[in-house]
């Protein structure tokens, strides 16, 4: 789960001024560009790391943006979200549990050391380690030794060569290669484990691009990359460098934007969101994230369990106006959702078996709702949890309002004022309302939108959902060892979920993002965040 | 003198330990546990989150908490952020720029201020008095981050004049921009007051003795005039002042100063307490400093308030 820091506060203020600015930006339209200068330093905006850049315990899109450039793990993931082998020659298995890596020769970091297997080995190792407290531990959870309460070695993690070794997991993950792009699964030189606050500070990598030099990330300013010549995988870089610049809102990139100070960004504030497609032209960018957004009502709730639940559940999704929500008060930078997944992942369907109740329809609501009565009569207020300093009210009160005209019931938000204040409620069982949940996909697979939050006793399960019949399913996803077949069981697992909707889907966020007449060939990866490697200026 | 400045000094120890006591409270007392925030929307592993909360002493009572962090600010440690950095070398990066940003935007004002504000007195009820008057009831009725969206659309997007940002480092060009946004609302409140002030002292016996006795205006008006009526300005100045070093978080926030105001609120919203308590801390001993500034100052202009002995 990356996660993502609005630049919140600011967005109110922003809209206000966006009143006296409407109407006095400028149209542009994108140059033909000349030859492109491989020396020519790309800039973009950033936030300031919230912890050390050590890819263990980066979990957030400030930090994850700078170690995703610096550094190389076994693959990467192109444009489409597709594995590609990045450090690795290979990876093979035959029962998805066991899986034999082969690495590159000749690959090495940039202070000359050689990536061996011992620096995967030796950084999956430290970032497993329960004492060392990273913040991406879990990854590794299903590797053979993992011991989330305890110090306890990786067992599953064996050495055979410098250039191979094996991984055994406790039980068959068949998305396992694909998760091998996250930033947790970064290798690192031995340099790092002789002080790793330094090496947090002045990080060393095998990646595309490199610290310009020690001290080149200046807090709350910028980091400055640039090309690393030794990289030889398949994202090389075609500029010279990438600086990240450290903004506080969203308002102040865009601005920079404009006034051409900085190339890309991917983040519109909601302040321009009804003018950024006419300032920007063919150079905004607005395309589904792998970013899903819902409300999780915990079956706990009465009146929602049982056969009670799910009518209720099913009569609170179809009486939401997804469309004209996401129209009116995102103008069009969320898209209304057809799964629990995301559209830019591989075997997202927008046609699975009980995705009906996601389409608008306030007549078979009512219905719904009659029947859930006949079972056990409703009273009270239906309320939806949600921190009040990320701008969600907006959202919050359209939904409220259409449960209250549809299902002629109570329904309110109930907004707390921060985010660490919601999501402690959230973690220890307090809440007693409905709440906003959301996840951001950590590698492009279907799996990960279904079994870290749905699964019986799953870390982000918010909702202490369980079903049999859903795990059974997910765990025959997980021993296929073919995609498309995973696939297919993951989409059965969906038509479940469907019916029970222990979350109400909303809509998956979009990426917003411009870019700057001076740069060309931007694309933005399914991560929302743009493949800098590619972009040319000149 | 010597004796006055040391007993005001030995005053700011209590209101140091105050400050930092209620401060760290009201940072106790937010709701939520920042551990858990700092996973997002994943919800962490229980262990993880005990022994990070271990390692901030997150798990001690408020007091154990307290004491821990005054001890360490003692020995020079004012505490680490999450990021791992020492809050002291976040203070030393932060407060220069914001410190520049302040100066800039109080010269400013004081200059344009008190001329404007002058000339408007001396020409009472003439045109530019009431162009005055009206100019400075719009820049006090805007918000500013009005002032400061308006300011960086029109100036730096679309002219160009400046830069829509503050760069790297921090340069003084880079911080004209917002440290006019700044000065422009206590602008309008030093014109207000210089011109009243201007306006009572001129009507006062002793400016009458002075034109009758045949001195010329220009000696009147700075040293008879001005000078007396400067205290209010004075007063305004100094807690604008302070205002200024600590309170830009808006417009530190729209230009992306990497100052003060814009890092701490960083910090409260991801709840890091050390951060927080040694910002602020930091803030009121500057406040108390300014003030016993200012009312050394008072002497200079106004010597019957001048503190002898």
């Amino acid at each position: 789960m990356r996660i993502k820091r609005y630049g919140v506060g600011f967005a109110a203020l922003a809209v206000a001024s966006a009143l006296v600015l409407t109407g006095c930006s400028g149209g542009g339209a994108s140059t033909s560009t000349t030859s492109a200068n491989t020396t020519a330093i790309i800039s973009t905006n950033g936030s300031e790391p919230q912890n050390p850049l050590i890819p263990t315990n980066t979990n957030e899109t400030g930090g994850g943006k700078i170690t995703d450039n610096i550094f190389a793990g076994l693959v990467y993931y192109d444009e489409k979200g597709a594995p590609q082998n990045d450090v690795a020659d290979s990876i093979t298995t035959t029962d998805s549990t066991t899986f034999t890596i082969k690495i590159k020769p000749n690959e090495k970091f940039t202070n000359g050391e050689a990536v061996t297997s011992d620096s995967f080995i030796n950084a999956w190792q430290y970032g497993a380690l329960f004492s060392h407290t990273q913040l991406n531990s879990y990854f590794f959870a299903d590797i053979e030794g993992y011991n989330a309460e305890s110090d306890s070695v990786l067992t599953g993690l064996t050495k055979v060569d410098d250039q191979t070794f094996t991984v055994k997991l406790t039980s068959p993950q068949s998305d396992f290669p694909l998760r091998l792009g996250y930033t947790a699964f970064m290798p690192l030189p031995s340099v790092a484990f002789t002080d790793l606050a330094a090496f947090g500070e002045n990080p060393i990598g095998n990646g595309p691009y490199k610290l310009a030099s020690t001290g080149a990330w200046q807090h709350n300013v910028k980091i400055d990359l640039v090309a690393n010549p030794d990289y030889t995988g398949g994202r090389k870089a075609q500029n010279g460098g990438l600086t990240i610049k450290f903004y506080a809102s969203a308002d102040a990139a865009y601005a920079d934007l404009q006034s051409n100070a900085v190339d890309v960004i991917d983040q519109i504030p909601d302040s321009a969101y009804q003018t950024y497609t006419t300032d920007l032209g063919d150079r905004a960018v607005n395309q589904p994230a792998a970013i899903f957004q819902s409300f999780t009502i915990p079956g706990r709730l009465a009146h929602f369990s049982g056969e009670e639940g799910q009518l209720r559940r099913q009569a609170i999704s179809e009486a939401i106006d997804r469309d004209t929500i996401t129209k009116v008060i995102f103008e069009g930078t969320r898209t209304p959702a057809a799964d629990f997944t995301s559209p830019v992942i591989d075997g997202w369907s927008d046609s699975i078996a009980g995705s009906d109740v996601l389409k608008y329809n306030a007549d078979d609501a009512k219905a719904l709702w009659a029947k859930a009565d006949a079972i056990s009569p409703w009273s009270g207020t239906f309320q939806i949890a949600y921190n009040a300093d990320g701008g969600h009210q907006g959202w919050v009160d359209a939904v409220a309002n259409n449960l209250k005209n549809n299902l002629g019931i109570d329904a309110s938000g109930a907004p707390s004022p921060t985010f660490a204040q919601v999501r402690t409620a959230i973690t220890d069982r307090t809440i007693q309302t409905a709440f906003r949940t959301g996840w951001q996909a950590d590698y492009p697979g279907l799996f990960n939108f279904l079994g870290p939050i749905y699964a019986t006793g799953a870390g982000s399960n918010d909702g202490d959902y369980s079903n049999p019949a859903f795990d059974a399913l997910l765990a025959k996803g997980s021993s296929e060892t073919d995609t498309a077949a995973a696939n297919k069981d993951y989409q059965d697992a969906q038509s479940i979920l469907f019916k029970d909707l222990p979350v109400i889907p909303l809509w998956y966020s979009n990426v917003t993002g411009g870019y700057g007449t001076s740069v060309s060939n931007v694309h933005f990866g399914w991560n929302s965040v743009p493949l800098y490697y590619e972009i040319t200026k000149g | 003198m010597a004796g006055y400045i040391l007993r005001r000094l030995l005053q700011a120890i209590p209101v140091f330990i105050g400050t930092t006591f209620l401060i760290y409270f009201m940072v106790f007392a937010l709701p939520g546990d920042p551990i858990i925030a700092l996973f997002g929307d994943k919800t962490p592993n229980p262990a993880i989150v005990a022994q990070l909360r271990q390692q901030y002493h997150l798990d001690q009572p408020f007091i154990v908490q307290y004491l821990i962090y005054m001890g360490g600010i003692f020995q020079g440690n004012f505490g680490v952020s999450f990021s791992g950095q020492p809050v002291i070398e976040i203070l030393a990066r932060t407060f220069p720029v914001t410190l520049r940003l302040a100066v800039i935007a109080l010269l400013m004002e004081t200059i344009a201020g008190i001329l404007v504000g002058m000339v408007a007195g001396l020409r009472k009820g003439k045109l530019f008095d009431g162009t005055t008057l009206a100019i400075s009831l719009i820049l006090i009725s805007l918000p500013v981050f009005v002032i400061a969206f308006v300011a960086q659309f029109v100036f730096g997007v679309q002219l160009g004049w400046a830069r829509t940002t503050v760069g790297d480092g921090a340069p003084i060009q880079d911080l004209i921009l917002p440290a006019i946004v700044l000065a422009s609302i206590s602008f309008a409140q030093i014109v207000r007051l210089t011109r009243s002030s201007v306006i009572e002292t001129s009507s006062l016996d002793f400016v009458r003795t002075a034109y009758s006795k045949g001195l010329g205006r220009r000696r009147i008006i700075p040293v008879h005039i001005l000078r007396n009526s400067l205290i209010p300005v004075v007063t305004y100045l100094a807690t604008d002042f302070g205002v200024l070093l600590v309170g830009a978080t808006v417009t530190e926030g729209i230009f992306n100063v990497p100052g003060v105001g814009n890092t701490l609120y960083q910090a409260i919203i991801r709840g890091e307490g050390p951060t927080v308590v040694s910002f602020v801390t930091v803030m009121v001993l500057i406040y108390l400093l300014v003030n016993l500034a200012v009312d050394l100052l008072y002497g200079l202009l106004d010597p019957r308030i001048r503190y002898v002995k």
